[in-house]
């Protein structure tokens, strides 16, 4: 069987790891500059398309055609999100039940984007191994439905990728944490990522890890953390400069990352200063561990009910579990470990990157379906109750939620007429009693019942929910033996054609060779620091002497020729010269930035006494 | 194959649930998708329905009462609605406090929720909720207990009457499930709001 590698395609960050044949353990693989952890964004430029770093350094810049967090627009519709789309920089628009990203004159949907992204990762592991790789575990959120899950698997076929296993991401880490360090017993996975929250309640015994209950969430994660902080620093740049910079673009990428960097510094430090340079001000304020707890203290207790509730359907108490494993970088805040240490009395585990144990796992998954390991399974559940809509909008559940997959359950419908032909049915997938109120699947119609008088004829029709989670639907007319025909109408999501379609694209608009991408990013990089530069000449002229400024302006010119050439080498060089000529600059204005921030401080304390 | 059979074992109550669990597993490596990735696709499709009729019939065997309800169906003939829904029915000697509360609910829910029920209302409530919890709990009880025994023990012409006291245990904890759900939501109580408490 040829390779499979293990895809983690996050909300924020993807990888892929593999396991070593020597070794039989799991191994992430890096880029050719050592990194592994790849920004899952992606930038559309006029030359061509830039994913990972290169894309996230034009995030500021080119906010409206830079697509990130793309893994919260996945299998879903418009209503699903459009709450949440003031947030996003990118303009989206509701499209046929899914939702398209509008950059410039074209517009992309979201598999698409996710598929750009694999692609990048398939390419990494084909260098790694010097050989094609055509076959890929993917991992989603545990909470992920039916459509996100299909969402995901278009979005391995458009990047010419075969997802032979959709694998929910606390499991896979489990996987990868049962593999090297997890004794048999309970085990509960509290798995937050950048946008999406599960939990799972596993038990472990004799090599196979059961799950006993999942739940979660499927918009909440460090992107809300970052969100929150975000609304803060707004009100107080408004407060202290009188600006207004909620309509800015580009100021609320510059905020965005920002406020993830300080978050990020907060888990290890108690305080930490942020120092953003904006057109006409350049914004300084310390901020406290203990201020970004109150801020997003509300979005750390809404992961609390969750966890309850998967201890309540496994039928365990808190007290019950052995052993917690955190996974996903937001389980990096100490708050968010405080209060799962609270809740479950136990210390967690966090001995595995908790950025790299998803991919791991994916790849260990890979190797059980490679035959590589046979010692270990995996008995996952579907995390929600799947059901048919029947008279008045009752939901009628076949398939209650965490029951172990594959599985399968069987309806029979009849007609209410003398003489029909063709039969409806409303899949739904959901806890609540009203159809209306659940996730709405699938429309099937089964047609071809030969004439009968009313409730004669007898289709049995099978609800099949396989290994990845995603459903299928047969029928037979019982009376015949014959199958009936379905039409399925998917509610959210592409059609079969398609996804054909974008397939041949992609092959089409093959990106660029490796020589034309690398002159992308250089550009871009060069772009990056244009920008810098000039902001920084508009605000801080009165720093430096003549001479100075005319070396800067001199270095900038350069750099701006250089720019539109094809010469990668000159380009760089140009950069690396404009950005040495500079250094002295940046530093006068950080200074004058701290000493501004110092003296608004003191007037304050001046004041308050 | 009905559930029993997929494990090899007779359409008896009493089962070993820590055996069951065993043999789950040992099935589970020997018949999961998992391990058979490269078998051709007319095999892998009987691979995934065996699978998943092992599944199904693990859930519905390991649960004292899913496997009640379970085997009602399959004595009955009807073998497909997993969820499958007995009619409801009041405990006889219930009856007049059942009334009582349900007008009471009536009441709350005229007058919007929790907001038109006073302290005493809701100390009521709360109470009758208290021991209809107790009166389910001793139902199901009954059920696992000796209403299993009685059906195990049955000979053939006993089954009929094992199987109506089923029945009536069922509609009866039925009932009492809705109540309480109902008391739950008029209570403001009912866990993450919009849930349903459905058993399944």
């Amino acid at each position: 069987m040829s390779r499979i590698v293990g895809i983690d395609l996050g909300t924020t960050n993807s990888l892929v790891a593999y396991v070593d044949d020597k070794t039989g353990l799991p191994r992430v693989i890096p880029d050719r500059d050592g990194q592994v952890l790849l920004p899952s964004i992606v930038s559309f430029t006029p030359e061509g398309v830039l994913v990972g770093a290169a894309a996230k350094r034009r995030l500021v810049r080119r906010p409206e055609s830079t697509v990130y967090s793309v893994k919260r627009l996945m299998g879903r519709g418009y209503d699903d999100v459009k709450d949440e789309l003031g947030y996003l920089p990118f303009k989206v628009q509701p499209a046929d039940g899914i939702v398209k990203i509008q950059i410039g004159d074209r517009d992309v949907t979201p598999p698409e984007v996710s598929a750009i992204v694999l692609k990048s990762l398939k390419e990494r592991a084909e260098a790694h191994f010097g050989e094609p790789i055509e076959k890929a575990v993917v991992t989603v959120p545990a909470y992920f439905n039916d459509s996100q899950r299909q969402a995901t698997k278009d979005a391995g076929r458009i990047a010419g990728l075969d997802v032979v296993r959709i694998v929910n991401e606390p499991t896979a880490a489990s996987l990868a944490y049962g593999l090297q360090r997890i004794k048999e017993g309970l085990i509960a996975v509290y798995d937050l990522g950048g946008g999406t929250f599960d939990i799972s309640i596993l038990r472990v015994k004799d090599g196979i890890l059961e799950v006993l209950a999942t739940n979660g969430n499927t918009h909440l994660g460090g992107d809300d953390f970052d969100r929150a902080i975000v609304l803060a620093l707004l009100a107080d740049i408004r407060t202290k400069h009188g600006a207004d910079l909620g309509r800015d673009l580009e100021a609320m990428q510059e905020l965005r990352l920002a406020a993830e960097a300080a978050k990020i510094r907060l888990s290890a430090d108690e305080r930490t200063a942020l120092t953003i340079p904006f057109d006409g001000f350049t914004y300084h304020r310390a901020i406290t561990r203990a201020e970004v707890e109150a801020l997003i203290g509300r979005l750390v207790e809404s992961t609390l009910a969750p966890c309850r509730m998967a201890l309540a359907d496994a039928g365990l108490a808190a007290a019950d579990i052995d052993e917690v494993v955190l996974v996903g970088g937001s389980t990096r805040v100490p708050l968010v470990r405080r209060r799962v240490q609270e809740l479950f009395g136990k210390t967690p585990h966090s001995q595995l990157n908790p950025d790299e144990v998803v991919a791991l796992g994916a790849a260990v998954q890979a190797q059980i379906l490679a035959g590589g390991i046979t010692d270990m399974l995996l008995l996952d559940v579907t995390p929600l109750s799947l059901g048919i809509e029947t008279l008045g909008g009752i939901v009628s559940v076949l398939i209650p939620r965490n029951t172990t997959i594959p599985t399968s359950a069987r309806e029979m419908f009849t007609t209410s007429v003398d003489g029909q032909h063709v039969v409806d049915m409303h899949v739904v997938q959901g806890e609540r009693e009203l159809a209306k109120d659940c996730r709405s699947l699938a429309r099937f119609e089964l047609s071809g019942i030969d004439p009968m008088p009313a409730g004669m004829p007898k289709i049995e029709v099978v609800f099949l929910i396989d290994a990845n989670g995603i459903l299928s639907v047969t029928a037979t007319e019982l009376r015949s033996g014959k199958a009936a025909a379905i039409e399925v109408k998917p509610t959210y999501g592409l059609s079969e054609a398609d996804v054909e379609r974008m397939v041949e694209d992609s092959f089409t608009n093959a990106e660029a060779d490796v020589e034309a991408r690398l002159l992308i990013e250089t550009r871009n990089e060069a772009d990056t620091v244009i920008t810098h530069v000039e902001r920084a000449l508009a605000q801080g002229r009165r720093l430096v002497g003549d001479d100075e400024h005319a070396a800067i302006v001199a270095a900038l010119t350069a750099l701006k020729d250089a720019r539109n050439t094809t010469d990668r080498d000159r380009i760089r060089e140009a950069t690396t010269a404009t950005n040495q000529t500079t250094e002295h600059l940046a530093e006068l204005m950080m200074d004058a930035a701290l000493k501004g921030a110092l003296a608004s401080r003191r007037a304050d304390e001046i004041m308050e006494k | 194959m009905d559930h029993f059979e997929v494990f090899g074992l007779p359409r008896r109550l009493g089962i070993d649930t820590a055996e069951l669990q065993r043999k789950f597993y040992e099935l589970s490596r020997r018949g999961h998708p998992d391990f058979h990735q490269a078998a051709p696709p007319e095999r892998q499709a009987e691979i995934l329905e065996a699978s998943a009729r092992l599944n199904a019939a693990y859930r519905a065997l390991r649960d004292p009462l899913a496997r009640i309800e379970y085997l009602v169906r399959l004595e009955e003939g009807r073998d497909t609605r997993e969820g499958a829904t007995v009619k409801p029915k009041a405990p006889p000697e219930l009856l007049e406090e059942m009334f009582e509360i349900q007008e009471a609910l009536q009441e709350a829910k005229s007058a919007g929720q929790s907001v038109g029920l006073d302290a005493g209302a809701k100390r009521t409530l709360s109470d009758q909720r208290d021991r209809l919890r107790a009166r389910y709990e001793q139902e199901e009880a009954r059920l696992r207990g000796p209403l299993s025994q009685a059906w195990d023990a049955a000979g053939p012409a006993d089954r009929a009457g094992a199987l109506t006291a089923f029945k009536e245990a069922l509609a009866v904890r039925a009932y009492l499930r809705t109540v309480i759900d109902d008391i739950d939501e008029a209570l403001g109580e009912s866990e993450e709001g919009h849930v349903s408490h459905r058993r399944h």
